[in-house]
């Protein structure tokens, strides 16, 4: 394997030197005044590496330059404004209130495990909840791009470290010993001679009188005993034992179950009701009101709900994307495409042309759209698993007519987001029903509506140009064409308003986020990939890595192509053309573990592929059996096809603050990928998307699993955490593409590659716009 | 309005609803018990995978009507019981495994994990890799491999 030296390290910047030759920076943070010892630091600020401010999509402005764009300027001028802080109790646990969205990355975990290191306590006495909207706190409350662990890591360190060193004076003056006598074990204080006192027992004691503001140096890295070793997840127990509440779970007082009658075409809006009093008088139901996505009703349980919005009679008009289908929107696409600018031929050069489609696609989380509504005269109350609950929260005051600071939003635990969370758009709904009815609600989409009426990840298409000599190549030229992607949630606007500010210029949002996050890996001469974008008549929004999946897949595939015309191996020509030694590191770690190079049966063949974003690097290289008789394989009312029977992946990502974390989240990565290579989109006709259950958006099922599945998590480069809730997506779809065109002997040009074949299902009705259950479930006990 | 009698997780349980309100709706909003998930409503996604007399089924699908006095519904929280301990073995690999990411689909899959080995042992056999591959519970986190290994893991303490 390649060694690595740590890049220099920005935080590191106007530090003092430290005995052993290396810089140690102090910190600042802050001890509040509070009757049990709270220590804080700044979130956001102090995390963010200056050279990359604009190099991830939530590395934010300075926020100086924001505060006038928000009502928040009070708020961020009191003294404790911009603060996480960890609380230590007297019962010896310790407290810390993320101000971030848990909803399956594991955050909360390594969140607790990094409180824990730096106070030396054991992890099951750190208590890690989920902060409620903080306007104060800007976009440094939101959940996006990877980010959580690169923007929070430094901040709770800090105030960790606070806390610590506030202990040690407390245990101090309670020993009557000198600070450096003393050492910290799982949650106590040692004297050199012998002398004991708990954390718990010096929480008071240590509390501070008045907030104040004092600095600390860090642990050192090669001190570390918890970040960095594989830890289980803190809330497992409460996940297998149906413990665990999300915010359909909830016990809010009054809050019944309420659901939408929605359009049968994309964002139409209601005309008119013929039946609501009928509607109102059925079984359970309390009441009916229209709404401005379609028409309420709340009822006694979902299950009459279920019966009302099927029996409601409604007039609709045609909605944003009337009358279109697929091939609509493929040629207003392919209208918008950027010409290439590199005459493809010349007397020497040699020229790869790719035209690639990628087809609508859902990021439907298991948990369905769904918020609690508690709104009343004059304040509301909101629960939901949200990742922007700042920009949440001043839409639904600006919907409902509230001041911002009368509407207390809550995060609740989120079943799954992959970027689907970044919206609000149930709770927005939940608050203005809520309104309407007077009453508390419970607001649950069907699972119908949230692959019809939810957010898609837009179909886009890729043009790749590439010449090449033999041996070199000289331009590599990506034209990526898309459905526009909504990034209103919070932070696009606040980027966009700044955008003139930022080193790309005036560019738009999405371009700014396209530039700012494509990146291509490989030496290839005059490199230039765009974006451009067409008819914002769609519910997009960011899936799980955004634009990188389809991007990547299209330049791996030309990779594979230009590997071939110049006779050479794909993962040698990569080897020779990659420009960075962490990527060249995780290739060839993947390549020794996987076999690269294999003997295989024809209709089977590898595919590698990598991936670099968020300060982090990853290789996948993935083997698929493409033979009749596995890809003919019969389940019932499944897409099987070609089966990716193994993948190896090897993922670098500066510093995995928990490795076995970080690998469930490449699993999840891989099975992602593979759905988009091979089997999940949308199918739009007349204006409204075909498929409207689970087994007819055709996720990654146990029947696609590759039976074999190792996962490398490389030793630290950086020292300093990437990102990885979204990482090994790309890689995985890129590498899954690269084994189907090599078993295949073509290359592939559309995905998922099932897309224009057999639709597979028979679609559901969309008036009524959501099915009836079942009644013979008592028929399929196994 | 009327009314319903059955044994939910070891005790006796009696709920006024209509006849054709589904098991789920039942468990969830009328009795609190929210274990079981709701992901699809119509037999799909099992994310709400119960046990009834012993066998997975999903109460999404079920019309309370067609519970019966002498029916034994358990949900994920009445699991451990059935195996007399604090937790269920299956539920023990789960844990030892790490399976879980979200946790939303979690209790869906122990449920179907457990009928899953007891119907292979009807069969006379063990777990094996096709009757994995039959499992249709929906884990849009992906872990999948986990939950593999995991059934397997536990199938061996059962």
């Amino acid at each position: 394997m390649a060694t690595h030296r740590d890049s220099p390290d920005p935080e590191d910047a106007g530090a003092d030197a430290g005995e052993d030759g290396t810089s140690r920076r102090r910190f600042v943070g802050y001890l509040l005044a509070a009757p049990t010892l709270v220590a804080a630091a700044e979130v956001g600020v102090q995390a963010v590496n200056p050279r990359q401010a604009a190099a991830a999509v939530p590395s934010p402005p300075q926020p100086p330059e924001v505060l006038d764009l928000n009502d928040l300027l009070t708020l961020a001028a009191k003294p404790t404004a911009n603060l996480i802080s960890v609380r230590v109790h007297q019962d010896g646990t310790v407290s810390f209130d993320l101000p971030r969205a848990e909803v399956g990355q594991g955050i909360t975990t390594s969140s607790a495990m990094i409180v824990a290191e730096e106070m030396d306590v054991p992890l099951e006495k750190v208590r890690v909840t989920l902060a409620d909207a903080r306007p104060e706190l800007l976009f440094n409350q939101l959940t996006g791009g990877s980010n959580t662990t690169i923007s929070t890591f430094t901040p709770i360190r800090v105030a960790a470290a606070i806390a610590k060193g506030r202990l040690l004076e407390a245990a101090a003056l309670e020993l009557g010993e000198l600070v450096s006598e003393l050492t910290t074990r799982a949650g106590v204080v040692l004297s050199s001679g012998g002398k004991r006192v708990t954390y718990g027992s010096l929480a008071e004691k240590a509390a501070s009188a008045e907030s104040r503001q004092v600095s600390v140096k860090l642990k050192e890295r090669s001190e570390f005993t918890v970040v960095g070793r594989p830890q289980n997840r803190i809330d497992a127990l409460d996940a297998v034992t149906g413990r665990k509440k999300f915010a359909m779970d909830l016990d809010v007082p009054g809050a019944a179950p309420a659901m939408v009658c929605r359009p049968p075409t994309i964002n139409g809006k209601v005309r008119s009701v013929q039946n609501e009093a009928a509607v109102k008088a059925m079984p359970g139901i309390t009441d009916v009101a229209v709404v401005s996505t379609g028409v309420a009703v709340r009822g006694r349980t979902f299950g009459q709900c279920i019966d009302a919005v099927r029996a409601l009679d409604v007039t609709w008009d045609g909605g944003t994307a009337e009358g279109k289908s697929d091939e609509d929107v493929l040629r207003e696409l392919r209208k918008a495409e950027i010409p290439l600018a590199v005459p493809d031929s010349g007397p020497l050069t040699g020229t790869v042309d790719a035209d690639f489609t990628f087809w609508f696609a859902s990021n439907s989380a298991l948990e369905p759209n769904c918020a609690v509504a508690d709104v009343r005269s004059h304040r509301a109350e909101i629960w939901g698993g949200l990742k922007s609950p700042v920009v949440a929260q001043q839409e639904i005051a600006a919907k409902l007519g509230l001041p911002q600071g009368a509407v207390t939003v809550h995060v609740t635990e989120g079943g799954g987001s992959f970027g689907r969370k970044l919206f609000y758009d149930a709770a927005l709904e939940a608050a203005e029903i809520s309104q309407k009815m007077g009453k508390p609600v419970k607001l649950m989409w069907h699972r119908t509506d949230d692959f019809r009426q939810g957010r898609t990840h837009p179909m886009s298409t890729s043009r790749v140009r590439a010449s090449y000599l033999p041996g070199n190549v000289l331009t590599y030229e990506q034209r990526h064409t898309s459905v526009a992607t909504d990034f209103g949630h919070g932070l696009g606007e606040i980027i966009t308003s700044l955008s003139a500010k930022l080193p790309v210029g005036d560019l738009t949002f999405s371009e700014t986020v396209f530039s700012l996050t494509q990146q291509s890996p490989y030496d290839f001469g005059v490199t230039t990939q765009l974006l451009s974008e067409v008819d914002k008549g769609f519910n997009t929004g960011s899936m799980r890595n955004i634009y990188s999946p389809n991007v990547r897949c299209a330049q791996e595939l030309v990779v594979d192509e230009l590997a071939k015309r110049m006779k050479k191996d794909p993962c040698d020509f990569r080897r020779e053309f990659l420009k960075d030694e962490r990527a060249s590191a995780v290739l060839e770690k993947v390549a020794e573990k996987g076999e690269w190079g294999r003997s295989m049966p024809e209709g089977t063949a590898q595919g590698i592929a990598v991936h670099p974003e968020y300060h982090g690097v990853v290789a996948v290289l993935a083997e698929i059996d493409c033979r009749p008789g596995t890809a003919g394989r019969e389940v019932r009312d499944a897409r099987t096809g070609p089966r990716v029977t193994k993948a190896v992946c090897a993922v670098d990502v500066g510093l995995a603050v928990n490795p076995r974390g970080l690998e469930a989240q490449m699993m999840g990565g891989i099975m992602d990928g593979i759905a988009h290579a091979l089997t999940s989109s949308l199918h739009l006709k007349d204006g409204r998307f075909l498929e409207g259950s689970w087994d007819n958006y055709f996720y990654t099922r146990q029947w696609n699993v590759p039976p074999e599945l190792e996962i490398i998590v490389m030793p630290p480069t950086t020292g300093r955490p990437g990102g990885a809730g979204e990482l090994a997506v790309a890689a995985a779809m890129a590498a899954v593409a690269c084994a189907y065109g090599r078993a295949t002997g073509r290359m592939p040009t559309e995905f998922p590659v099932s897309h224009s074949g057999d639709l597979g299902f028979e679609p559901l009705p969309t008036v009524p716009p959501i099915p009836q259950s079942p009644t013979d479930g008592l028929d399929h006990a196994h | 309005m009327p009314t319903h009698t059955f044994t939910l997780n070891g005790e006796k349980v009696t709920v006024e609803a209509e006849d054709d309100v589904r098991l789920l709706w039942v468990l969830r909003d009328l009795l609190g018990v929210t274990g079981p998930k709701y992901g699809c409503g119509i037999e799909v996604c099992r994310a709400c995978t119960s046990h009834i007399n012993g066998k997975a089924f999903n109460p999404c699908s079920v019309p309370v009507g067609d519970i019966a006095d002498s029916d034994e519904v358990t949900t994920i929280e009445g699991l451990p019981a059935t195996a007399g301990g604090e937790l269920h073995p299956m539920q023990e690999a789960w844990l030892e495994r790490d399976v879980t990411q979200c946790g939303y689909c979690q209790p869906g899959q122990i449920m179907t994990a457990v009928a899953k080995v007891r119907q292979a042992r009807d069969e006379g056999r063990e777990i094996g890799d096709d009757d994995l591959d039959e499992i249709r519970n929906i884990c849009r986190c992906g872990t999948y491999n986990r939950i593999r290994e995991a059934i397997v893991d536990g199938a061996r303490k059962m």
